[in-house]
């Protein structure tokens, strides 16, 4: 199985730069997911690797063979396309096996991989159907599985799941989770959607604006954000940040901001001394602030609910702090008067410092 | 009345006017010549003074040879030009179906050919084909070849030639369009499945143009069928019969012959081979519909 390496890739369309040199690599059999807002160059970095768009600038090698001049087809790779890109004039068994056949595979190994796949996949009913006779997820399922016949080395996929539905995309994302674990091979995976990529990837890259913002496990990413962007993109509902100054008090380092005040424990006090400049922004998570009464007012942040929404297995509460919004995710089945003001009790490890200004971490 | 029955008839009196041209324009003529087609009937005569004959007119037409040999040549005419016009046109189609810088004046280039009218192609080729004066024997003489006989002996292949130059445009813009519409992401999907741009051709561009071509075909082998003006100015249907197409002899049948009940026979014949085609056309389309509703079900049935 390769690896794959990007050493400093840039696109550019005319005059207008969409990739700013991408560097990247991949170890083998590694499920890489390539995520970030519409627009961040993912698909084109996706297509570049693929050999369906040209390389501007810098090399993509394979194995340390530099590939940007070959053909797709000499790159050993499969390929799922976002709106499926079937070939709507050939079935479903003739699409699955239209790679096999232009290689002249003899045809009963071709109908037994098409079968095989086919099997794993649930498509079996449907190998004589054309794709205009099947519904969304079908199709989806022989986009991927035309992939799966060829026994190609890297698999990429374009968003495969963004033209599904709610309930089919989750199911969908538990298979691909499940398929994932029997087939090993290179994947690169592009998504705009965090939640699939946390839950798919062994290793995340955060893209926005053309350049990587930063890359490695789900984990790390979650809880060690570089800056403010992959802070606030990771993790549902979204981080919360409040504006703050860094302030020497009593021989303790504090963060000021409108409505709170609180106290830094060791290592962040450590590291706001140590970045010269005083105006940061705090991040926190929902799911990093709880409910308590009895916290003291350097470790609590002082919140006026607005809204309380009960999803089940936990409520999300929106609230107002000095002005900005602040949301908090709670475990405890509690009700919440709304209108109050309460005081919700800050997670040490989950404060995050950026710097205002550069949004880089602190 | 009723205000309903009043607003159900609306959208027929508007229609009525355009209705009551059609017959008299359309209908009216049509008629006149199926009625004319049984009758023994001299120009000189009015209809009312002829004679009914049955269909004696079109058994004559079909045992006589200078018909049948005006209805293959008109046959062997439009099955080539419509052949070489597909291919070309298609070929054409594929090698320009890309982004370079250019492309869209070699396009409209391409097309000119269509846009001039058919009595001045016809003249143009005539003195193209010249055997002593024209652009090809000069030509062929400057390299020191024989000069070749366009409009004698190769009269028909030299009509042949001239309705490929004016024609093929229209196919070529037709399946120029087909290709654009096609999806992309199915051409790249091919690409990365290995296949060469013959296979992708093959394999993904033809069966998807398909629909577009077989309807751009029965359209050329229509319009084939009715040629007139070109040959009229390059021939007149000559050397002897060997370019008189259908069209040509149903009007010297008129006026030279002076057999007007024979020529509308004829024109019968050829409204026939027409109206197949046109028949064709209409059920491959419909075939084409119920198809793409079979499967809009089918799909839906699984959801
Ligand atoms: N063919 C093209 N010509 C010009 N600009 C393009 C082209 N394709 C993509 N872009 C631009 O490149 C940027 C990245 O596009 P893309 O990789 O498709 O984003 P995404 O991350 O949503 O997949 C976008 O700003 C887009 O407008
Ligand atoms: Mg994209």
């Amino acid at each position: 199985m390769p690896t794959i390496r990007l050493d400093n890739l840039v696109k550019r369309y005319g005059a207008v730069e969409v990739l700013h040199g991408i560097d990247l690599s991949m170890e083998e059999n590694e499920f890489t997911v390539l995520v970030g807002p519409s627009g961040c160059g993912k698909s084109t970095t996706l297509r570049m690797i693929a050999g369906l768009e040209s390389v501007s600038e810098g090399e993509i090698y394979i194995d340390d063979r530099p590939v940007s001049h070959l053909e797709p087809k000499e790159r050993d790779l499969a390929m799922v396309f976002q709106d499926y890109a079937l070939y709507p004039h050939m079935n479903v068994a003739k699409n699955m096996s239209f790679a096999l056949r232009l290689e002249k595979r003899p045809k009963a190994e071709i109908d037994r991989k098409v079968r095989e796949v086919a099997d794993m996949l649930g498509l079996t009913p449907f190998l004589h159907r054309k794709p205009g006779e099947l519904s969304g997820g079908q199709r989806q399922r022989v986009a991927m599985g035309r992939a799966l016949t060829r026994d190609s080395a890297t698999f990429l996929f374009d968003e495969p799941l963004s033209n599904l539905d709610a309930k089919l995309r989750g199911q969908m994302r538990a298979e691909l989770a499940l398929m994932r674990q029997r087939v090993h091979k290179n994947m690169i995976y592009v998504t705009h959607d965090q939640i699939e990529a946390m839950t798919l990837a062994d290793r995340i890259v955060v893209m926005h604006g053309g350049y990587i913002q930063q890359q490695g496990t789900p984990e790390e990413l979650f809880k060690h954000p570089v800056n403010k962007f992959v802070a606030g993109f990771l993790g549902t509902p979204p981080m919360n940040f409040l504006d703050a100054e860094v302030v020497d008090r009593d021989g303790a380092v504090w963060l000021i901001g409108k409505g709170f005040e609180l106290a830094l424990d060791g290592e962040h006090a450590a590291a706001a001394k140590a970045h010269r400049k005083r105006h940061v922004t705090l991040g926190i998570r929902p799911s990093d602030l709880d409910f308590d009464a009895e916290a003291g007012n350097e470790t609590s942040l002082e919140l006026r609910v607005i809204v309380s929404e009960y999803i089940g297995a936990h409520s999300v509460l929106m609230c107002d702090c000095g002005g900005q919004q602040v949301v908090v995710e709670l475990k405890s089945e509690t009700p919440i008067p709304l209108g109050e003001t309460l005081r919700f009790r800050v997670n040490p490890a989950g404060m995050h410092l950026f710097d205002r200004e550069t949004e880089n971490a602190i | 009345m009723q205000r309903a029955t009043l607003n159900r008839m609306t959208p027929y009196a508007f229609m009525a006017p355009a209705a009551i041209v059609m017959v008299i324009a359309l209908l009216y003529p049509l008629l006149y010549m199926v009625w004319g087609s049984f009758r023994d009937w001299n120009p000189a005569q009015t209809i009312g003074e002829t004679e009914f004959v049955g269909f004696k007119n079109y058994v004559t037409l079909f045992y006589d040879p200078a018909f049948r040999e005006s209805l293959s040549v008109t046959l062997r005419f439009a099955v080539i030009v419509v052949g070489v016009e597909m291919v070309i046109g298609v070929g054409l189609a594929l090698l320009l179906d890309r982004n370079i810088r250019g492309m869209s004046v070699l396009r409209t280039l391409f097309i000119l050919p269509m846009m001039i009218a058919p009595v001045v192609v016809g003249l143009m080729w005539r003195y193209m084909y010249h055997p002593t004066v024209g652009t090809f024997n000069r030509f062929l003489k400057s390299i020191g070849l024989e000069g070749v006989d366009w409009l004698g002996q190769n009269a028909l292949m030299s009509v042949i030639i001239a309705d490929i130059w004016q024609w093929t445009p229209f196919i070529f813009i037709l399946a120029l369009a087909a290709l654009q519409s096609l999806p992309r992401s199915a051409l790249e999907a091919a690409r990365i499945d290995g296949a060469t741009p013959w296979q992708q051709i093959w394999h993904i561009k033809i069966p998807l143009m398909m629909p577009v071509l077989i309807v751009t075909c029965l359209l050329r082998l229509i319009d084939a069928f009715k040629v007139l003006e070109v040959i009229l100015v390059m021939t007149e249907g000559g050397p002897g019969l060997s370019t008189e197409i259908l069209a040509l002899r149903i009007s010297r049948t008129a006026t030279e012959f002076r057999e007007l009940g024979v020529a509308a026979a004829m024109s019968n014949y050829l409204l026939m081979l027409l109206l197949i085609l046109t028949a064709l056309m209409f059920a491959y389309t419909k075939i084409q519909e119920a198809r793409e509703a079979r499967l809009r079900t089918a799909a839906e049935e699984d959801l």
